[in-house]
């Protein structure tokens, strides 16, 4: 008999059933899992959490990669904001996520240490938003571990019906993946219900679909990096609507399905292999031809 | 899967496969020859031949072969680290062929007693493993749980022996699969355990007169 799929919808309406929180439920759900206590599971998230936070302080120091390819663009947009030397565009929770985002992907490239949280190379979407929420809304540690619980709840669900590989699902299903987790934990954390989280989730992936793995060099810095900071900033806007009471049309649930279906047909070139988009264009080709001579 | 699967392992960059992926093989490596090595030939295929450069896979290697973990901050500079420990090392790119993973590491290796071994294996996604080959056996072994290795002799009631020898101290079998070059010949098993198997119960097995040789390797995940 095949096991029935991990539905996010099953969840959420089991939560709001119960009248509960989804941190609450996916609490639950996880310590049956893993045969632990509550307590345990949010030490042991807390525990993540710093390691994200040491990776922003590492990455914001401005890091360069072993190739030399990519860094320091984290600190350079830091500086540049605090300077003033131009208008503020993002405001400052947007921006926030973005830096740290990309200082996460910094770090990763600079082998530095980080989260692989869904994965190495989206490792920057989730410490984004969290590092800025915690910063910018006073958020305690408390309900940011149990924010990581909602993001670490909704991969299980991506995981199960789709993948969290770029090699499989295209970039779409790991920084992509990565934003929907951001975006649902980011509505849980700031007080929105559980259905609110399942809409937050699906407006992240009807914002991603279709994007490719296309890592120059098959090394994961171009454009791996700011893919990183722009998705942080997708999390926000999906969760800004989701707060804001906009629905999605299409249930998360759905929305997963439709990004494994966009991953399936998409050719072997945009699935992490560097034989297409950004890695195949002259630039692309002409660096890594000098770097692996 | 869980959770802690999904948010983690905590880990060096830039890549689970190319980087924690091959901490993990390279572990799994030392760990069949049973110390750390002070001579190691790897070869690496495919992608891991082509770009290992970019992603310190061969950083990653060396780290495993010192038994470090995938989080490790001195991964990057594993180099000076194998070198201060005498270890003599050598990189080479390699065509395995078609059929064989992508990301495979073909590692001869050599302890200070001049014990050698032979291991093959390939990252095959998100830090997961597979030794594929020991000692030109086919294997596979994903180094989730702790294992033993034997090199026996195919004959009737070797398995009894060696399942009957962990029962009585109360181990459990999670996984077991025996092969064979042919029959009547040499045979190899690899026994997965829940638990950590002591030192002198895998000396026991080893005191068969059927088994040639035995292995404990532990778990890396």
């Amino acid at each position: 008999m095949r096991k029935e799929k991990l539905s996010l919808n099953k969840w959420i309406s089991m939560a709001e059933e119960k009248g509960q929180t989804l941190q609450e439920f996916l609490l639950d759900y996880n310590t049956e899992q893993l045969e632990c206590t509550r307590e345990e599971l949010l030490v042991k998230m807390e525990e993540m959490l710093k390691v994200m936070e040491a990776s922003i302080a590492f990455g914001l120091t401005g890091v360069r990669s072993h190739s030399g390819l990519t860094g320091g663009d984290a600190k350079k947009v830091k500086e540049a904001s605090e300077n003033g030397a131009f208008p503020d565009v993002l405001g400052a929770k947007v921006k926030d996520a973005m830096i740290y985002a990309m200082a996460v992907g910094e770090c990763n490239a600079a082998m530095g240490r980080i989260v692989a949280a869904p994965t190495a190379g989206a490792s920057g979407v989730l410490p984004g938003v969290f590092a800025s929420l915690k910063e910018h809304c006073h958020l305690s540690e408390r309900t940011l571990a149990e924010g990581l619980v909602v993001a670490g709840g909704i991969g299980l669900v991506i995981a199960d019906r789709a993948s969290l590989a770029g090699a499989t699902g295209g970039c779409q299903a790991e920084c992509g993946s990565a934003a929907a987790m951001a975006a649902g934990a980011a509505v849980a954390m700031l007080g929105g219900s559980p259905t609110q989280v399942g809409y937050a989730v699906a407006i992240a992936f009807k914002n991603v679909l279709g994007l490719v793995c296309d890592p120059v060099a098959g090394l994961v810095e171009v454009p791996c990096i700011k893919r990183n900071g722009s998705c942080a900033v997708q999390a926000l806007t999906a969760a800004e609507l989701a707060l804001a009471g906009i629905t999605s049309f299409i249930p998360a649930d759905e929305a997963i399905d439709a990004m494994k279906s966009v991953g399936d047909s998409l050719p072997c070139a945009f699935k992490e292999t560097a034989g297409g988009g950004m890695a195949t264009t002259p630039t692309a080709l002409a660096w890594a031809k000098k770097y692996f001579s | 899967m869980d959770i802690i699967d999904i948010i983690g392992p905590v880990m060096i960059g830039p890549s689970s496969s190319h980087t924690a992926g091959a901490v993990r093989l390279g572990r799994m490596a030392a760990g069949v020859l049973g110390a750390q090595p002070v001579k190691a030939e790897i070869y690496l295929h495919g992608s891991f031949a082509e770009t290992y450069k970019g992603h310190g896979t061969d950083m990653a290697l060396l780290a495993g072969l010192m038994s470090w973990e995938t989080y490790d901050e001195r991964i990057p500079k594993a180099e000076d680290y194998a070198q201060k420990a005498g270890m003599k090392y050598s990189f080479q790119k390699v065509d395995l062929g078609s059929m064989i993973h992508p990301n495979t590491a073909l590692f001869h290796l050599e302890d200070a007693a001049g014990n050698k071994c032979e291991v093959s294996g390939a990252s095959i996604g998100g830090g997961q493993v597979k030794i594929t080959s020991i000692d030109g056996f086919d294997v596979e072994l994903t180094g989730r749980l702790p294992a033993i290795l034997t090199v026996h002799e195919d004959v009737r009631g070797v398995i009894a022996l060696v399942s009957g020898t962990l029962a009585n101290i109360g181990v459990n079998i999670a996984t077991m699969r025996v092969f064979r070059h042919n029959k009547g010949g040499t045979a190899s098993m690899i026994v997965e355990c829940d638990d950590k198997v002591p030192q002198v119960i895998v000396d026991l097995i080893g005191a068969f007169p059927q088994v040639r040789s035995v292995r404990f390797i532990n778990s890396v995940l």
